[in-house]
């Protein structure tokens, strides 16, 4: 089943054209910036765009920081909310289900459909921008990028202004190694992020026989977190939002690597994924599906 | 192969399945019939563990739906409302995925049953076009095929002829007939009296999710002792039959007798013509129209009239 979903996943165009959309985003701005050499100034603008002029090997971080709040999300929550609704609106989930494949059997081929989905989107825009990134800016060695003084002593918590701190990574040698091993954890935190708006939609998926209504209420639902955390007077869940961590995975970039924000991100998301997982599969294998 | 007991469904205040005991044996080419609405698609989908009963007892092939629902697909093959497949790919390329859906087979098992499947709905040629290129009758084909990929002892159609055209829903029907004679049950719902009448041997009619009647198609279609005579001596008959003619037109008459050729032969030894002689059998229709109400998708204050039903439904 797991290969029937994936075979449908490859042979759908959708899934071709969101991904070159997604890379094609942070190309058009290495473009432009190369073009221009207008690059935002340390602490404006998206996350490492500043840092990149001197070193293009950092702009997949930089890629990944601009698809982020809007593209990736949107694109999972599509993908995510399609995978029952999607089908119940074609009439192949009654066909699927007499085949006979069980219910949970169903949904966990889905819930891997979209895991591969978000791992293909966010390792496809790192390579992309990784190679686009190098061949407009070059890869400075390490410590040329380097600007004395400029590591900070107070790391800032919060992930949100990390943008103007990023360029502190370059104050330390990092080595292609360590660069290889802090994108890859990079990649992981996000995908684990990415995963938790997908669990969302894929238990909207099976409430809804609406494609856009599953999509439409996951992305409601980060938009509605993205609000509460940046407004002070909910500081008591702030800690529980979905969002609240999702750029914790700046702090990869960080020397030294700083632990707190990207645990708490990776345990948040293991949450949200487990209990609308588990919503999901309560309520699919109790409905009657009538669509 | 199919037995429920009891079987009911609730949406909310709407009784959509009340207390049916369904009941189609091994063999059948079984019928559902009635209105829009009456609960028929409802049904189909209890039947094939998609909607969970309210209350009730549904054993199809002699197993428990939903409990062992895994176990008695494998072993079905159905058709629920309008067929469907990915647009985007091809016919085969559909059934290929259904297929591979399901449990079992080795790969070129599975190939055959698809080609062959292909073949009896008449899509044997079938080329690399999307299925969005599809005719409506080309759709209703691929779906018949992938309920007949697998070979099934069961067929669970519902409204199979959609989208047919009249030469495509003949050589349905045959196709229907020749894997019954092979060993199918076959159960199908339909509103379409006169198809029913011509493929199935046990009908059951639903009216307002009630099992209103269940029964051989043959005894409800027993004789009612009434013949139609055409002859040109209308007038010299109704002498001779005085009595016995129940209506007159101007070339025909209703004559209760039982027995058309001692009939026959009495008119011909009186010298009155007679150019055709029928038994009159009940139709379907009347019978079913008789048992149900105007359907769901008919919004009309006045009720339906009463037609006229010779004998009550045998439950």
């Amino acid at each position: 089943m797991i290969a029937v979903e994936l075979f449908k996943l490859v042979r759908r165009p959708r899934t071709w054209i969101s991904i070159v959309l997604l890379c094609a985003l942070p190309v058009a701005v290495a473009i432009f910036i190369a073009v221009t050499h207008l690059a935002p100034p340390p602490g404006q603008g998206a996350a490492f765009l500043s840092a990149v002029v001197q070193d293009g090997s950092l702009f997949p971080a930089a890629a990944l920081a601009l698809v982020l709040p809007v593209f990736l999300p949107v694109a999972v929550a599509l993908v995510a909310g399609d995978s029952i609704a999607g089908e119940a609106t074609s009439g192949t989930l009654r066909y699927l289900l007499v085949r006979p494949v069980g219910r949970t059997r169903l949904l966990a081929a889905k819930l891997v459909t979209v895991i591969v989905y978000v791992l293909l989107a966010v390792v496809s825009v790192t390579l992309t921008s990784y190679i686009t990134g190098v061949a407009l800016f070059g890869s400075a060695p390490p410590e040329a990028v380097g600007r004395p003084g400029n590591l900070q002593a107070g790391i800032p918590t919060g992930g949100v202004q990390a943008g103007g701190s990023a360029t502190s990574l370059s104050g330390a040698r990092l080595t292609v190694m360590q660069l290889i091993e802090r994108i890859a954890g990079a990649v992981a935190l996000i995908t684990v992020s990415m995963l938790g708006v997908a669990a969302i939609a894929l238990f909207l998926s099976t409430v809804t026989d609406s494609v856009l209504g599953a999509a439409f209420g996951a992305l409601a639902a980060l938009v509605g977190s993205e609000v509460l955390v940046t407004l002070n007077a909910a500081a008591v869940i702030q800690p529980y939002l979905p969002t609240r961590y999702w750029l914790a995975w700046i702090d990869f970039f960080r020397q030294p690597i700083f632990w707190r924000d990207i645990q708490r991100g990776f345990g948040i998301q293991a949450v949200y994924v487990a209990v609308f997982l588990a919503a999901a599969w309560a309520n699919f294998s109790t409905k009657d599906v009538t669509a | 192969m199919i037995v429920t007991r009891s079987l009911t469904k609730q949406y909310g205040a709407v009784l959509a399945v009340d207390s049916v005991d369904l009941d189609v044996r091994p063999g059948d080419r079984y019928g559902l019939l009635g209105p829009n609405g009456s609960g028929k698609t409802t049904l189909v989908r209890m039947l094939l563990g998609l909607v969970f009963a309210t209350r009730g007892e549904i054993e199809v092939l002699g197993k428990p739906v939903p409990r062992r629902v895994s176990e008695i697909l494998p072993e079905v093959g159905a058709l629920v409302e309008e067929p469907a497949a990915y647009p985007h790919l091809s016919g085969r390329a559909n059934l290929r995925l259904f297929d591979a859906a399901g449990p079992g087979g080795r790969r070129r098992d599975r190939r055959n049953r698809i080609d062959d499947a292909l073949e009896q709905v008449g899509l044997g040629g079938i080329d690399r076009r999307p299925v969005k290129a599809y005719s409506l009758g080309m759709r209703q084909r691929l779906g018949l095929a992938a309920a007949l990929v697998r070979r099934p002892r069961l067929l669970i159609l519902d409204e199979p002829g959609n989208g047919l055209d009249p030469r495509g829903i003949r050589d349905f029907r045959q196709l229907l007939i020749d894997l019954n004679a092979a060993g199918t049950t076959i159960f199908l719902s339909s509103h379409l009296l006169g198809e029913v009448e011509l493929l199935c041997t046990r009908v059951g009619v639903l009216d307002r999710g009630k099992l209103v009647l269940q029964q051989d198609l043959a005894e409800l279609q027993a004789p009612t002792g009434r013949i139609i005579v055409e002859s040109p001596d209308v007038s010299r008959a109704v002498a001779l039959l005085d009595g016995r003619v129940e209506a007159r037109t101007e070339a025909t008459l209703v004559v209760r007798h039982d027995d058309p050729a001692a009939l026959n032969a009495r008119l011909v030894g009186e010298g009155i013509r007679v150019t055709a002689m029928t038994a009159q059998h009940r139709s379907l229709e009347e019978v079913v129209l008789g048992l149900t109400s105007a359907g769901s998708d008919q919004v009309s204050n006045r009720r339906p009239k009463a037609g006229p039903v010779g004998s009550e439904p045998d439950r």
